[in-house]
């Protein structure tokens, strides 16, 4: 775990303190960066259930079992990764008490817990334009018959390796991409949004 | 392009993976008790049929979990997609 204190955003070089605003209310995409949410790598045996249940007891929530479905309660969410993987997400704050209590309560099984919250930032892509701009960079099928609200998916994104992960129906999208493609895939997401009314947000409040 | 139904994704476009050449071939039990023929046979000779082809592919960036593929060599169609571990030419095996 990273020292908190030393902790900048991986967007830092591209200035964008200046440029946030709230949002305008004629705005059809609004960009915000999330910054520093705790991210845990969880691999595990989803038929052990004794073990499924000790996951619950400190989430307050059941691990989604689905393939491509989060499950969450709060500001805490987990996402499918794999058959036997999955990310949980939190704000930063809970950080190390998150990790020491998955840790602490699951110490009888057999896992593996990687705190990986320093690996990936997040990005919030909302409002009525936001599908129409992922379509530009993304093969997936993101129209609603296909992919909702509590659907992820690990993918490409203009090339990049990225989670995605609809948070809302208007529609909403926590984007996770590696800490040295952020800058890079925020200038292309400013770039592919420009022919909408696009607004960078200071914070996703 | 190639859509390549990930058996525990779904379908995604082949972009998202990474080919891993021909599935089943086993590593001798003994390398040390092979010729050197044999020992070649099994590094370096595959099948090269015009029809289905069984062979691996990860999904690098999606579940990166690697899973078999049966594929025509001419048409592409991919006929059966199925998890490692499973045997070749149907559920019962072959
Ligand atoms: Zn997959």
């Amino acid at each position: 775990m990273s020292d908190p204190s030393l902790r900048q955003t991986p967007l830092a070089t591209l200035h964008l303190g200046d440029r946030k605003t709230s949002p305008a209310h004629d705005a059809t995409v609004r960009l915000a960066e999330k910054i520093f949410i705790a991210k845990i790598n969880l691999r595990a045996d989803p038929s052990n259930r004794k073990l499924m249940r000790v996951f619950e007891k400190v989430l307050g929530f059941a691990l989604p079992l689905e393939s491509n479905t989060t499950n969450g309660k709060a500001v805490r969410s987990a996402l499918w990764l794999g058959p036997d993987e999955w990310l949980i997400t939190a704000p930063s704050s809970q950080e190390q008490a998150l990790f020491k209590a998955l840790s602490e309560a699951a110490e009888a099984h057999h896992l593996a817990i990687t705190d990986v919250s320093d690996a990936r930032t997040v990005f919030l892509l909302s409002g009525p334009n936001a599908r129409d701009v992922l379509e530009k960079g993304c093969g997936l099928d993101l129209h609603p018959r296909a992919f909702q609200t509590g659907c992820c998916a690990q993918t490409r994104l203009a090339r990049t390796g990225v989670l995605l992960h609809q948070t809302s129906d208007e529609p909403a999208y926590d984007i996770h991409v590696s800490w040295s493609f952020a800058a890079y895939l925020w200038i292309w997401l400013e770039d592919a949004a420009a022919e909408f009314n696009v607004t960078i947000v200071a914070d996703d409040g | 392009m190639l859509l390549i139904d990930c058996p525990y994704c779904g379908p995604r476009e082949e972009i998202e993976f990474s080919y891993g050449g021909e599935a089943h071939i086993e590593r001798p039990k003994q390398p040390d008790k092979l010729s050197d023929a044999e020992w070649a046979d099994y590094l370096f000779m595959r099948n090269n049929p015009k029809g289905p082809l069984a062979e691996r592919w990860c999904h690098s960036y999606g579940c990166r979990r690697w899973f078999n593929v049966e594929r025509h060599t001419v048409t592409h169609e991919i006929q059966r997609v199925y998890k490692m571990g499973e045997p070749r030419g149907g559920e019962e095996g072959t």
